[in-house]
């Protein structure tokens, strides 16, 4: 049986973790308040932003343009969203499970696959397997703008252009509400077309061909690149949303998990207490009546 | 007239602006257009300008900052960098930058640094002309 001072010990530190899961789940609500207004805001801009696009790409040449083209190749680039920081509950483990399936279909057809990690702690889990590392981006989620999207969504549309991929998929966690999120894997390369979009295709866009003003080659030129920084920005908003959501239910959880312990403890340690007074007490009886 | 067209502007943060409207004015970067319902389908890049869009004989104003406008026949989409309406436009923001703009153009500088404050000072003149006109027609 454990001496009294070790359960002291044991129920003290169980209300200081207490403590900090609770502090983590106050700091993680307050984070997801203001990540949920960024990525609820932004999603109708980078839906409009979608319409437009697919609209475009079913009515221009789509070899005009190099963001538009559908190469036939074997290369695939996955791009996998993961948070900085640990402690969130399944929020990485399920990107990195989705990812791996995933990479292994795209093994299974034949295809090549390169990795790209937005995120600590997917770099540090893809580091240890076996699947080749393009680029990573670590540290952007703690003071996220709109630089970074145009960043990482440069560099991919660079290296789509150049050839570096023929088709690209992204992993990502969706903001679904605070407390759920879904593991989504998106193709952002090559563009489909709105009938392809599905639900996202905007009403009206049957018959008639648009007008372009500047010409169509220039507003390509500038709508397109655009678009794709746009929904890198959409798809980095939701993720630290995710996070933030994800983080605050485990948080919660462990907090309840801390609190059950410590009832078990507490119990234990009274029974314990009052086993120990008895014997003391049988004890003094004993005595006294010895003396008798 | 035949029905209304719903106007829709979505910037960055958010969705400003969804209404059935009779008649919107948008600054296309090749110089302003008009829409009407029933409109071609057209697709305009957008320059700084003045964003105007009429409910019955009531004329609103809007600051405009580059962005896309698509317009089918029921609808225009304005996708916006920044947009604010009249009302919202912080004059003394808008004067402040307005000056500090001026003074950075006479000080010179950098090709770089001359384009921008060329930027910033015709943002802060559209903003201070249109929160003027709101302000003339009194709402």
């Amino acid at each position: 049986m454990p001496s009294l001072q070790s359960l002291r010990r044991k129920i003290a530190a169980f209300k200081n973790t207490q403590k900090i899961t609770k502090a983590m789940k106050m700091v993680a609500a307050a984070k997801l308040k203001r990540s949920q207004d960024r990525i609820l805001a932004a999603r109708p801009y980078a839906l409009k932003m979608r319409g437009v696009l697919s609209n475009l790409s079913q009515r221009v040449n789509r070899a005009s343009h190099p963001l538009l083209q559908k190469r036939e190749g074997k290369k695939v680039e996955v791009l996998v969203i993961t948070s900085d920081r640990g402690l969130c509950g399944g929020f990485n483990g399920n990107i990195a499970r989705k990812t791996s399936e995933f990479v292994r279909e795209c093994e299974a057809r034949g295809m090549q696959v390169n990795l790209s990690i937005v995120g600590r702690k997917g770099r540090d889990y893809f580091r240890r397997r076996t699947w080749p590392i393009r680029q990573e981006w670590t540290g952007i989620f703690d003071k996220l703008t709109f630089e970074h999207a145009i960043d990482i969504g440069g560099d991919l549309t660079d290296h789509f252009v150049k050839g570096t991929f023929d088709e690209l998929h992204i992993v990502y966690n969706e903001f679904k509400s605070a407390i759920q999120q879904r593991v989504i894997v998106e193709k952002l390369f090559p563009v489909d077309t709105a009938a392809e979009f599905g639900a996202a295709q905007a009403e009206g866009t049957t018959g008639g061909s648009y007008f372009y003003e500047p010409d169509e080659a220039e507003l390509l030129n500038v709508f397109i690149p655009k678009h794709f920084q746009t929904q890198t920005f959409r798809i980095l908003l939701e993720s630290a949303a995710a996070e933030h959501g994800a983080r605050m239910a485990a948080m919660d959880g462990a907090t309840r998990n801390a609190g059950q312990l410590i009832k078990k403890v507490t119990l234990h340690y009274n029974k314990t207490r009052q086993t120990a007074i008895t014997k003391e007490l049988m004890d003094i009886v004993g005595g006294a009546e010895a003396l008798k | 007239m035949a029905g209304k067209i719903l106007l829709e502007v979505v910037t960055p943060d958010k969705l400003l602006l969804s209404q059935q409207v009779d008649e919107v004015i948008a600054p296309g970067s090749e110089g302003e257009f008009g829409v009407l319902p029933g409109h071609c389908h057209f697709l305009s890049t957008l320059r700084i300008g003045e964003l105007r869009y009429r409910i019955g004989d009531q004329t609103n104003h809007m600051a405009v900052l580059w962005g896309y406008a698509e317009v089918t026949p029921t609808k225009v989409t304005i996708m916006a960098e920044i947009a604010e309406k009249a009302e919202d436009i912080d004059v003394e923001r808008a004067q402040a930058s307005f000056e500090k703009a001026e003074e950075r153009l006479k000080a010179g500088g950098l090709p770089s640094e001359v384009k921008e404050a060329e930027i910033s000072l015709e943002k802060a003149r559209l903003r201070k002309k249109i929160a003027d006109r709101a302000r003339k027609t009194g709402h």
